[in-house]
Parts: structure tokens; C-alpha cells; sequence
């Protein structure tokens, strides 16, 4: 759920557009890169976006008794590397507010920053740790992808709190307010799609090992034999 | 059925019943407007939190009705769906014609050993 249009007051509008700008320049230059260096690639590149566009048009009901919907960007920042999920990212945020009114052109800023850029930072920032620690490449996949969601909901929760601080309880105050209303929200959603991209994951392992293994995924060698063995299994 | 197909149903089995349990157990009923979208809620708390404020831009398309919407929502859907059902069939398909022309090599193979060893016996 993406904050609305006309919703983040201009100054605000323009700052985070100003902050998302040279994260989305520079994906625009990742991903021409990966294409031309490996044109083999433009397919599971194709897949990865598919899959950002199939999650977040899923709004799902959630215990706080509301509706949001998932982000689908850690599968790819896994992937590819998060510059790349910042193309990717904005280009589903511009059809949602271009054809379904859902978030918005002055707030594509704010939501581009929060959903393609800090999400998948995370998220991918979560996975690459635990992998360093041998963590079972399907454990990391499940965590990048529930704290790339999870904490793009955090991230407009601040920024709502920055633009709208309450008047009592000052920025505090709203980041209570605007997180009861998104992170909690999210935390269920986030956990289904950990599940997802693991399930997606699975799926590349079994039917991709050439271009995970070339991605960096899974390891060429012992290990990979390992993992793709207990995929099999 | 494989281990592995279970595994990947028990996967969609979770992420449907996280879905499913809020609705089944009402979670919503406390609410003016159960199950309301987050954004809209988030409007509703930046009003209370500001009065005054007033929205300076409007989108420049609106789907007229929650019908157009829903069925726009969907279309963004369907266009993932599709993607990534292309991707996964392309894949599979590869493989089987890979390991298909594989086991033809083969049979070739061990035709032309045999051919070889039967006109290798004639000339002794």
C-alpha cells in the first residue's frame, strides 16, 4: 500500500524524488549492463519483475483487520543485486498509479524510495548476512524477502511521520499512528511472501542451476551439489 | 507425488491459509469498514493528524468504479501470471528437448559401436 497522490505535502514530494533519482539512474545503467553483457538473462530478469507485478496486485486481508499487499522485490534484489529491482520496482509503482489511481505520480518519489530502493536494500542486506554465516540458502531467501516487504511498510511509516507529525506527540507520535496502520499490517503478508519466494526459488533451483549458479545463488561446486540435493530430495 | 512437489503445496497451503484465517476468524468485525485498504486508513489517520491538510494533486486516471479497478488490479495480475508461466514452461520444455536429444546421442552412439564391431568382425 503505497501512500497516496497528493498525499506527501510538495516539499517532502520533491525531496524524496531528488533521494530516488540517482538509485533509479543508476539501475537504469545495472540493468543495461546485465543485458547486454548476458542476454540470457532478459528472460529470469522478465520473471523477476513478473513476479513484483503478481504481488503487489494481491491485496490480502491481514489480522489488523485491514488490507495491504506484498512487494515481491526481494526475489530479485536476491537475484540481480538491488539496483536492478530499483528499475524494476518503479516501473510496477508507475503502472499502479498511472492505470489503478493506487499510490501516485507526486508520491512516486516517496514510494519508489521505500518499495524498489530500501526494501530491497534490506532485504538483500539480510540475505547476503546470512549466507556469510552458511545460513541454508532457502532460510536466507525466506528472511531477505520478508524484511525487504516488511520494511518497506516501515520506511513509508516514517515517511508519513516526517510529513505529518503529531501535533502532541510530535514525529514519535506518528511513527506509532502510521506504523500500527502499515507494519503491523504487514507482518502476515510479509511471512507469505517469504513463503512465495521461497517457493519461487525452489522452482529456479530445479528448472535454472546454470543461471543461479552464474548469478552467484548457488555456489558452483560441493556446495551447490549439496543444496540442489536437498532440493531434489 | 515427489517430496518436492508436497513441499511446494504445503508452501501455497501457509500462504493461503494466512489469508484465509484473518476473514474466518473476523478479525475485521471490530472495524467501521472491515478489511479497508492500509492507504486508506493511512489518509484517514493524516487528516486526524492534520485538518487542514489538503491533497494538491488528483490522479490523472481513475478507474471509474471499484469494478474497472478490481479488474485492473487483476489485469497487473494476469501479466505477472503470464511472465512467469512462460518462464517456467520455457525452461521445462528446454530440459526435456535437452535430455531428449541426449538420450538420442546416445542410442546413436552405441548404433555406431556396434556397427563398428560387426564390420570390424567381418574383416577378420
Amino acid at each position: 500500500m503505497h501512500i497516496a497522490e497528493g498525499f506527501l505535502p510538495p516539499a517532502h514530494a520533491v525531496a524524496w524524488g531528488a533521494a530516488s533519482a540517482p538509485f533509479v539512474v543508476h539501475g537504469v545503467r545495472s540493468l543495461t549492463r546485465e543485458v547486454r553483457e548476458h542476454p540470457e538473462s532478459t528472460l529470469l530478469l522478465g520473471a523477476s519483475g513478473a513476479f513484483t507485478f503478481v504481488l503487489s496486485a494481491l491485496k490480502l486481508p491481514s489480522v489488523t483487520g485491514s488490507c495491504s499487499h506484498p512487494t515481491g522485490t526481494g526475489l530479485g534484489a536476491i537475484l540481480f543485486r538491488p539496483p536492478i529491482m530499483a528499475v524494476l520496482g518503479t516501473i510496477t509503482l508507475l503502472f499502479q498509479a498511472l492505470l489503478l489511481a493506487h499510490g501516485g505520480l507526486t508520491t512516486l518519489g516517496a514510494n519508489v524510495f521505500s518499495m524498489a530502493i530500501a526494501g530491497p536494500w534490506a532485504g538483500y542486506a539480510v540475505y547476503k548476512l546470512l549466507r556469510r554465516y552458511d545460513v541454508p540458502l532457502m532460510v536466507a531467501v525466506f528472511s531477505g524477502a520478508f524484511v525487504a516487504d516488511l520494511s518497506t511498510y516501515c520506511v513509508t511509516s516514517v515517511q508519513l511521520a516526517l510529513a505529518f507529525p503529531d501535533p502532541g506527540s510530535g514525529f514519535l507520535g506518528a511513527l506509532g499512528k502510521f506504523g500500527a496502520i502499515f507494519a503491523v499490517t504487514q507482518i502476515p503478508l510479509a511471512v507469505s511472501e517469504g513463503l512465495l519466494t521461497v517457493l519461487v526459488m525452489r522452482l529456479l533451483v530445479q528448472s535454472s542451476k546454470g543461471e543461479l549458479t552464474r548469478l552467484g545463488v548457488l555456489l558452483a561446486g560441493k556446495q551447490a551439489r549439496t543444496e540442489t540435493e536437498a532440493v531434489a530430495r | 507425488m515427489s517430496r518436492n512437489t508436497k513441499i511446494n503445496l504445503v508452501l501455497l497451503l501457509v500462504v493461503a491459509a494466512l489469508a484465509v484465517l484473518p476473514l474466518a476468524l473476523g478479525l475485521g468485525d471490530h472495524k467501521e469498514e472491515p478489511f479497508a485498504g492500509a492507504d486508506a486508513q493511512a489518509e484517514t489517520a493524516i487528516t486526524e493528524l492534520d485538518p487542514d491538510y489538503e491533497p494538491w494533486f488528483s490522479p490523472l486516471y481513475e478507474p471509474p468504479s471499484g469494478e474497472i479497478e478490481s479488474a485492473l488490479f487483476a489485469l497487473q495480475a494476469a501479466i505477472g501470471a503470464g511472465v512467469l508461466a512462460y518462464y517456467f514452461g520455457l525452461r521445462r520444455g528446454r530440459r526435456q528437448g535437452e535430455e531428449r536429444a541426449m538420450a538420442r546421442q546416445e542410442a546413436d552412439d552405441a548404433g555406431a559401436v556396434s556397427a563398428a564391431g560387426a564390420s570390424g568382425a567381418e574383416g577378420a
